[in-house]
């Protein structure tokens, strides 16, 4: 416990939310990877800061992107034609 | 059929994926069926991917089309450095780039600010000084305030898509790119270095501050929402 809270403090907040991509990636070494956890147990609110970097990559999965459209017949036709086309070499 | 024989062995070895490997070799065999099936089953991914870089429907599927004759004229002399999907997509991002420019997609604020400073992606002045008994922990008054956010992530409400839109819109080119292709669209992290030719760690920088900004954007919703 108090060696889980001491690692905790090996890591400042203003740098820990430098690092938060870093730790969600799994980029970081081992070693910082314990310090990065055991700082968000004892520091709530870099934990909602973490929490939140979750919640805005959630959100950019929503952001509205085309159905899977398909090409339009007549333009795969074409590029068809276009493969036939090409001269052999 | 004349002249088509086994590439060499050399130039086809980082090519991962056997059915690639058997694809590439049937298209240059000069297998219609094979060019078809390729075109109908990459070409709504490439359509979303392009409709990231230009303004409108028919121009994305303009930039599609160049980027299949671009393969087509490529595939005699494509050497299988890359796989062949890499490839064909690093073909359409140069080509929807291009494109984008010229339809000034990118605003003019991002074009002005082609990156930004490198600097922290939080507001030094939310953490504490360093002669504080706690330096560099947040202020009382800059930590993060907890979010109403619908527990059960369910449809978002459209004024938030339309600000993580904006958000987005207004990053810096690279981070754009990025975003868009890892967070908007799923691609994983080998696939956004291969297609941008950046490194992974180039990438994780690109996206940490791409998504610390459209956090930020979030934040003032939220926080003025609830505030």
């Amino acid at each position: 416990m108090t060696h889980d809270h001491d690692r905790g403090l090996d890591i400042r907040c203003i740098d820990l939310v430098e690092l938060v991509t870093d730790y969600l990636e799994g980029a970081v070494d081992e070693d910082r990877r314990v310090t990065i956890e055991a700082h968000l147990r004892l520091c709530g609110p870099c934990a909602t800061y973490v929490e939140q970097m979750r919640t805005t990559m959630k959100q950019l999965g929503h952001v509205p992107v085309q159905e899977a459209e398909q090409l339009p017949a007549p333009v795969r036709d074409q590029l068809l034609a276009a493969f036939r086309a090409e001269p052999h070499d | 059929m004349k002249g088509i024989t086994e590439p060499p062995q050399a130039e086809i070895v980082e090519v991962q994926d056997p059915t690639e490997h058997d694809l590439l070799l049937r298209l240059r065999a000069r297998d219609e069926r094979a060019f078809d099936d390729l075109v109908r089953s990459w070409s709504p991914l490439m359509l979303r991917v392009a409709r990231g870089y230009v303004s409108t429907d028919a121009s994305a599927q303009e930039v599609v089309q160049d980027a299949w004759l671009g393969v087509i004229k490529g595939l005699a002399t494509f050497e299988g450095r890359s796989s062949l999907r890499t490839w064909t997509f690093r073909i359409l991002v140069n080509i929807a780039k291009t494109r984008g420019v010229k339809e000034h997609r990118v605003t003019p604020l991002s074009s002005l600010t082609p990156d930004d400073d490198g600097g922290p992606t939080v507001d030094p002045s939310r953490f504490r000084d360093a002669d504080d008994q706690y330096p560099g922990g947040w202020t009382p008054a800059g930590k993060p305030q907890r979010w109403d956010v619908d527990p059960e992530g369910g449809v978002l409400r459209g004024e938030v898509r339309v600000l993580v839109s904006a958000a987005v819109d207004a990053l810096p080119e690279r981070q754009r790119e990025v975003i868009v292709l890892r967070d908007v669209h799923g691609f994983d992290s080998d696939g956004v270095c291969a297609l941008l030719a950046i490194t992974a760690q180039n990438q994780r920088v690109l996206l940490h501050r791409g998504r610390a900004k459209v956090r930020a954007a979030l934040e003032g919703y939220y926080v003025r929402e609830t505030g």
